[in-house]
Formats: structure tokens, sequence, C-alpha cells
């Protein structure tokens, strides 16, 4: 675990160092822990977690130097993950219907050296986590799927991805909320909204959700 | 409530307030005036409460006109202002009623003026906020010729000043930058202050494309993996040619960032235009 500055505003804690803080479930309890810090409302106005960091943006006025405070240390952070209920939250999955019938379900297949059948089976089999956000309004990068998922990126993006498909990149899943263009191996759609303006949160899926798909038949 | 009816648009017309930080975690970044000081100049001579919308005008070319006495004020870029074809100073707080007709030209130097009216601009808010997010498509659509624009309630004070002196910006400004996270992803961060880097053309609210000699990137982990962005980082991608990130920048990023511009020279940052020079100085 690491602090490593981010201009006058920001404090960046990078989780892969040599103390085995290093993996996106380290990232949500430190996003977690910082955002549960009782001086985070008057000193915090932005956690933003990442694959390996969360970037900690102070409030204006707030001298960046007081960031260092509201960042839990390792052995918190520790503690923390090895008691998965508390404090990320977890309560009921969000469950999240899927029909697999996506363009790259075969590719994934041969990609990861499963039968197309065995490919939903991994993928509804494991729930996955909100590990963080980013890509557009809604998208949550889940991890902690069955491993054997793990797929590279298309060589060639597609410049229309449509709103509702599921797909696969590396460690991660997630669900395109709106249409945009992608380069995930897509598996699957579902109908579900992920981002609904009328819906307050507008987002299905915070940080720390845990999620499970669903075969739709 | 009065309305403001738009007439005319040349450049990029946004509704923009003071933003909707807080809520990167599902993927929303924080948006808001590119030029906050400016922004909020405005609606300070107008005894505004603090976050009140307003318009950002790039370039000028809007024209409006009120369907009732609404008090405006004009900051940030020193647009020529005319009120029914008499030029009228930025920075002065103004009565337009109806029928009068406002426009605002060309600035000669600056990109983005500020547009702000007593009470506001009412929009419905999202995520607490009015501003109009160019990358994540949130927030009011871009003001276009016809539209009408409702005027809020949002006056938190009486007016007390009457004007102040119109802004004017300097040419190739020295900015100064924090060293990044991830400089050591480059071979030679020192370039980052060591030449004059000019404005890109594509340049946006997402961010400053500069163009000049590139960094020699190196990686000593392979690939980045993606993590939090704020206003004013400089992210180097691959080509070498570093991007500033703006008030639209993406939540997270995967290129490394090599440096951070001090937090209140990004206003300035706001302030010029594509083709233009600039320079940076380690703080």
């Amino acid at each position: 675990m690491r602090l490593l500055p981010y201009g006058d505003r920001g404090l960046l804690v990078e989780l892969d160092g040599p103390d085995g803080l290093d993996s996106s479930v380290a990232v949500v309890a430190v996003a977690d822990l910082v955002r549960a810090h009782p001086d985070a409302p008057a000193l915090v106005a932005e956690v933003v977690p990442g694959a390996r960091t969360v970037l900690v943006v102070a409030r204006p006025g707030v001298d960046v130097g007081r960031l260092a405070g509201v960042v839990p240390d390792r052995t918190v952070v520790a503690e923390a993950m090895s008691r998965p209920e508390r404090p990320v939250r977890r309560g009921e999955p969000t469950r999240i219907p899927v029909r697999y019938d996506g363009p790259d379900l075969a590719a994934v297949a041969v990609l990861t050296g499963l039968s197309e059948r065995e490919v939903v089976a991994a993928h509804t089999g494991t729930p996955w986590r909100v590990a963080f956000g980013g890509f557009a309004p809604g998208f949550a990068y889940l991890v902690g799927g069955d491993p054997r998922l793990r797929v590279p990126r298309r060589d060639e993006p597609r410049t229309a991805v449509p709103a509702g498909a599921v797909g696969l990149a590396g460690e991660y899943s997630g669900v395109y909320p709106r249409s945009s263009p992608g380069g995930w191996q897509l598996i699957g759609r579902t109908d579900l909204a992920l981002w609904d303006l009328d819906r307050d949160p507008p987002a299905l899926l915070a940080a720390g959700t845990s999620v499970v798909f669903e075969e739709a038949r | 409530m009065s309305r403001l009816l738009v007439r005319a648009v040349g450049g990029p017309c946004l509704v923009q307030d003071a933003g909707r930080p807080g809520h990167a975690a599902i993927g929303v970044g924080a948006s808001g005036a590119a030029d906050r000081a400016s922004y909020a100049l405005g609606n300070r001579l107008l005894g505004n409460a603090v976050g009140a919308a307003a318009l950002e005008v790039a370039l000028g070319g809007i024209e409006v006109e009120a369907d009732g006495v609404v008090w405006v004020c004009v900051t940030g870029a020193p647009t020529p202002l005319t009120l029914d074809g008499r030029a009228e100073p930025t920075g002065a707080v103004l009565a337009l009623r109806p029928g009068r007709r406002l426009r605002l030209d060309l600035p000669p130097s600056g990109l983005r003026s500020y547009l702000a009216v007593r009470g506001g601009l009412d929009a419905p808010p999202l995520l607490g906020s009015r501003s109009r997010d160019t990358l994540a498509d949130l927030g009011p659509a871009p003001v276009r010729a016809g539209d009408i624009v409702a005027v809020g309630d949002q006056v938190a004070a009486r007016m007390l000043v009457d004007a102040v002196p119109p802004a004017s910006y300097d040419d190739r400004p020295v900015l100064r930058v924090v060293r990044g996270p991830r400089d050591d992803w480059v071979a030679d961060a020192d370039r980052l202050v060591e030449q004059v880097w000019r404005v890109g053309a594509a340049s946006d609210r997402v961010g400053l494309r500069l163009e000049g000699e590139p960094l020699t990137g190196r990686s000593p982990k392979g690939e980045l993996p993606s993590e939090g962005a704020l206003r004013g980082a400089i992210q180097v991608p691959p080509g070498g040619e570093p991007v500033v990130f703006g008030p639209d920048h993406p939540v997270t990023g995967g290129y490394p960032v090599v440096g951070v511009v001090v937090d209140a020279d990004t206003d300035r940052l706001a302030q010029l235009r594509p083709g233009e020079e600039l320079r940076f100085r380690w703080a």
C-alpha cells in the first residue's frame, strides 16, 4: 500500500504493493473505509476506485496534506477484508437475467477451452462484485467471477455495442448501460436498465454491490 | 418567472454550474463550469446562490432576449458585448428588458464567457447539478437557436457591486504543475516543462490536446490498470503527446498521469484556444 501525490487536491492510494493488499477486494475495502471515516464529509469531495488504486480528492479549500488522515492503514484494511460482511455493503445480491446469445459466445468458448454451455454455467455460477465504475454512467467493472472466464478484449473494438450487452474482458465482466463503442467480448444481453434517470439512484449497481447473473429463457 | 429567448448561437453553448462531484463510483464525473472562477464571479455580482446555473459560451456568437426584466452579467473571456447594438462592458451587471437584444461576439482573447442571470438558469437538475457533461451525455442539452430557457429563483443576496474590470488573458501563460503519480512511466517527464506546447484543434471540455515534442513512454509494469482521474491531470497516451483533462474527463483512465496542473491554474487552461501556446513549470 503506497500513497502517491496527485496534484494539490488528490491522493492516490495504490494497492499493488508487496504487502498482499493487491486485489480489487482491497480497493473496495479502502474506498468504503475512506467514505466511512468521520472526517470524510468535511475533507473529501470524491472517492474514485480504480482497478488497483483509490483516488481521494479533497474538497475545495482543504489542504491535500490532511487527506492521508482519512486513509486506513494496512492492518485496518486487512482486517476489513477478512470480515467481508463489514464494511463492504452486502445484503441481497442484485440479480441480472441474461439471454446468453452474444456474438462472441463461441469465441469465448474457444479462448477458454470451455463449451458454450460451460461458459454460461461459469458466468452464472459465481457471484460477482462491483469494483469500480468509469467507462460510462452506470457502467460497473465486476470482479470476483470464475477465473476461467478471463479473456482478452477483442482485437477490433465494435463501433456500436447495444445497451444491455453483457461482456467479458480480462478479470472483469460488465453490462453496457447504453449503446456505445466497446471492445469487450459479448456473451449475452439483459433487458434490465443499468442506468435509468427516472430512478434514484439512476445506477442499478453501486460499488461493493454483489451481482448474480441468471440465465433467462 | 422570466425566460431567456435564445435567438442565435455560434459556438458550443452549455448550461453549467458548480458540477456534480461525489458520483465517481457510479461512473459519473464532476463536470461543471470549465473556468470556475469566472463562472462564480458572475453569480457573486448578481447576488445568486452558490451553484446557480449560467450559460458557458465558447467564442461568443450568442444572441438572447428576455420576456421580462432580467439582470445579466457576462464574465470570463472579454467578449464584445452589445445591448441593442450599444457596447457594454463584461463584468458589469446589466438590465435586459423585454424586446432588447443582448449579443456576445468573438472575444479578442480567451475562449469561454459566462452569461449569468439573476436567479440562475432553471433546468431540471440531475444528481444535484444542472451541468452539461459532454462526455457522459448528461444534463441539459446544448443550447440552440430558438430555445427558451427559464430563469430560476436562486437568489441569495442583494446586488451590491455594479461592475468589476473585464478579464484579460496573457499570451503563452506559464501554468504550475505537480509531478504526477506515474511520472516514472515516461523517460523524460522534464520535457513537460522544457518546451512550449500548442493547444491542438481537437481540444474540448474532456481534455486539452497538447502538440509538441512527444514524451517517451516506458512501461515499468506492463499495462497500467485503470485508475481515477482528476481535472488538470496530464495523461500521456502511447503517442507521447499529453492530454490535460478538463471538467468532463473520464472518471477513470488507463494512461499514465505524469503531472497534475495545480487546481487554481486549471481555470486558465479553460480559456486557451486551439492554436494558442502555453508552458508548464514544476510547482
